[in-house]
């Protein structure tokens, strides 16, 4: 069956434990998180938590139905790449002497990192974008020592309005 | 006006219309039992002998009468020992609420006397779960837990309520319990209908959801308007009569032959209110050989769990059988009934003993004993599928086991729920020496409360299942499953005092039955059987009926 990359925005009612009630959702039905964010929508009763999963249509059926069934969930769905917009944002931190520095700017320009940090042996890019532009980044900053780096995971939203992606 | 938190809570279990509790009391809940000792003649209290005791009871009274179960325990240890009572609610979607008491709000998190964060805990093994932290959300909390107990795909609530919370004051105003909404998808009813009334070889698969919506005569009246053969799960028993001709029996790792023939060579498949559990699809990918499935079930995220199906419905099982029943026709099946006829004709059938018990002769002489309208109880292992093949179920809600967790020890707590609950009917307790050692204290509940339950104790002197499996599988390396403890089950019972039996050949039994049917409290009768005695016929996991054991 086609592995592939989901994304899924699950709205839930703002109350305390209700992250540890879909984390724990997923662990128990054995449902892999590649990344998690949380956060407050326009209505601060309701929090969205947007996860990247990687599964099947069937078992992507199945992790909706799941976690639709947790009383303190509003709505899940499924963004699909094409009808939606996901960003992530990257922190990292480079090992780099003055004689690397000019090189590694060069390389934060041509994705348009900013240059967050600068100190004598090191600096911090900050950069925002799809996932794939990010590991992209990293790939190239490869040949440096990364020191530290710290991604936020996938936040997305649907283009346009879309009924079901309201509540 | 102006009451407590635990006269609140009180107050809103007579809303719910609440008789009957369970539980054991402790430090945490002593405001709650003072509530409780006010309004003792409204409300009855059992106190069990152990907080898992009183959990398998409240499940039981639920399987019992439909209503939802309540247990009430302490914090810490109470609110732990509740945890396999609620988890095996859960497996087989038992309406509960679960009350526990907590530390008060300021010793939260403090690792204080008796602490534990039990909502933390149960969070897997509950539908939804509350703590309570302010007295003025007590009453709407609760409402909603029974709400969500007793609604959609039923299950299990806790709510955690703190110390202080059960002690400060609000206004509390009644409100009546919130009516029960059911609905249903039936957009697809028509077509699935058709694709029934086309069918050569068809089979009804179905299981709890069935007796759950109260849905058994509408199963009943489809299955012979079309003469469709149907297999039930453990959880299915008795919602078609043992003698009634559609009925193939128990499907699964230990069933019928006949029922699992039947499901194998089928063309197309009705799984009403079941979800295709490893014990039934013990190989899912195989499961049905082929045919067309068709899946009704009131929880979505049972379609395709397991087993993955051609067709599905879901809302209320009861609501989905009749808009089916809209469009099924009439049929006879007569060839594909002739061949299950003669399937069952070469079934499988337990040798007959005179002199000394076996299994299935226990099992009919309850049968011809007992009223008809008996609730059987049971623990798990191999009592338990004997009981289930060779009971003569010709109830609903008759036949009371831990389908899904499988809790040894759940037997004895859930008979006392079920005959608090029916007092006026006959309550079996069928288990095994394994089984009972681990609960058989709750005898002394029994005792207090002179409940007439009659323990079956069918006594291998091992651990029956699993040295089965090691006789399999295992080279007969029978690793700790031979116990031979030196229990002496009648000196036991008198201790406690209960009565007791020892029983060794069937006269025995007959006698020892018929004397205790006549007593006023809980009798233990020890009936001894060969522990070569084994559950057959037997599918191994992961195996289909080509696999199946006879001997």
């Amino acid at each position: 069956m086609e592995q592939n990359k989901r994304i899924l925005s699950v709205l839930v009612k703002n109350h305390a434990g209700v992250l540890a009630r879909v984390a724990l959702l997923f662990c128990q039905r054995g449902f892999n998180i590649d990344s998690l964010t949380v956060s407050e929508t326009d209505d601060p009763g309701i929090s969205r938590i947007t996860v990247t999963t990687t599964g099947s249509e069937t078992l992507t059926q199945q992790v909706i139905s799941q976690t639709e069934k947790l009383t303190e969930t509003v709505r899940v769905f499924e963004l699909k790449p094409s009808t939606s917009v996901m960003r992530e944002l990257l922190l990292v931190k480079v090992a780099a002497n003055e004689g690397e520095r000019g090189a590694v700017k060069e390389i934060a320009e041509i994705y348009k990192a900013k240059i967050v940090d600068l100190s004598p042996d090191s600096m911090i890019l900050e950069l925002t974008g799809k996932p794939d532009k990010i590991d992209g980044m990293i790939d190239m900053l490869g040949s440096y020592r990364i020191i530290e780096m710290c991604r936020t995971g996938v936040t997305a939203l649907g283009r346009g309005i879309a009924e079901e992606q309201t509540f | 006006m102006q009451l407590n938190g635990s006269q609140i809570l009180v107050n809103v279990l007579l809303e719910q219309g609440v008789d009957t509790i369970f539980g054991y009391p402790g430090g945490s809940v002593l405001n709650i039992y003072d509530a409780l000792y006010a309004y003792k003649d409204k409300i009855r209290h059992i106190t069990t002998a152990h907080e898992q005791g009183a959990a398998h009871a409240a499940d039981g009274y639920a399987r019992i009468t439909g209503k939802t179960g309540v247990v009430l325990a302490t914090s810490g240890p109470g609110a732990t020992n509740l945890v396999t009572g609620i988890a095996t609610a859960y497996m087989d979607s038992v309406p509960m609420v679960a009350i526990t008491g907590n530390v008060g709000t300021s010793l939260i998190g403090r690792d204080s006397f008796q602490e534990v964060y039990i909502a933390g805990i149960t969070m897997p093994i509950t539908k939804h779960n509350f703590v309570v932290r302010d007295v003025r959300q007590l009453a709407d909390t609760l409402r909603q837990a029974f709400e969500i107990a007793g609604s959609g795909r039923k299950g299990p609530v806790l709510v955690d309520i703190p110390k202080d919370i059960t002690a400060a004051k609000c206004e509390y105003e009644p409100k009546p319990p919130v009516e029960q909404h059911k609905s249903a998808d039936v957009s697809g009813a028509a077509e699935i209908a058709e694709i029934l009334n086309n069918a050569e070889r068809p089979v009804i698969y179905f299981g709890g959801g069935v007796p759950a919506a109260g849905a058994g005569a509408l199963l009943r009246e489809l299955a012979e308007r079309a003469q469709i053969p149907a297999t039930h799960t453990l959880m299915g028993a008795g919602v078609l009569g043992y003698d009634h001709p559609l009925n193939l029996g128990l499907i699964g790792m230990h069933g019928n032959r006949t029922a699992n023939l039947a499901v194998h060579n089928a063309d197309v498949i009705l799984a009403a209110g079941t979800r295709f559990s490893d014990r039934v699809a013990l190989n899912p990918n195989k499961f049905g050989g082929g045919a067309v499935i068709i899946q009704l079930d009131i929880d979505k995220s049972e379609i395709n769990k397991n087993v993955t199906v051609q067709h599905s419905m879901t809302g209320d099982t009861a609501l989905l059988l009749e808009s089916l029943l809209q469009f099924i026709e009439p049929a006879q099946h007569t060839d594909w009934l002739a061949q299950i006829a003669r399937w069952k004709k070469d079934d499988y059938t337990p040798v007959d003993s005179p002199d000394h018990l076996t299994p299935h002769g226990i099992m009919q002489t309850l049968c011809d004993t007992c009223e008809p309208d008996t609730a059987y109880v049971t623990d798990v292992g191999q009592h338990q599928m004997w009981a289930a093949q060779y009971l003569r179920h010709v109830g609903e809600r008759s036949f009371l086991t831990s389908g899904g967790l499988g809790t040894m020890g759940y037997g004895y707590g859930a008979a006392i729920g079920a005959k608090c609950a029916c007092p006026d009917r006959r309550v079996i307790h069928i288990t095994g020496d394994g089984s009972f050692h681990m609960n058989m204290n709750e005898v002394c509940t029994a005792v207090s409360y002179q409940l007439p339950i009659i323990t079956v104790l069918l006594n291998n002197q091992v651990l029956g299942m699993v040295r089965q499996w090691q006789t399999a599988f295992y080279g007969r390396r029978y690793s700790c499953s031979e116990l031979d403890r030196k229990t002496d089950y009648v000196k036991v019972a008198e201790g406690f005092g209960a009565k007791g039996y020892h029983c060794e050949t069937p006269a025995q039994f007959e006698a020892a039955l018929k004397e205790a049917m006549t007593q006023d409290g809980p009798v233990w009768i020890e009936c001894v059987i060969d522990r070569e005695e084994r559950v057959l016929p037997m599918i191994p996991a992961g195996g289909t009926v080509q696999d199946t054991i006879i001997d």
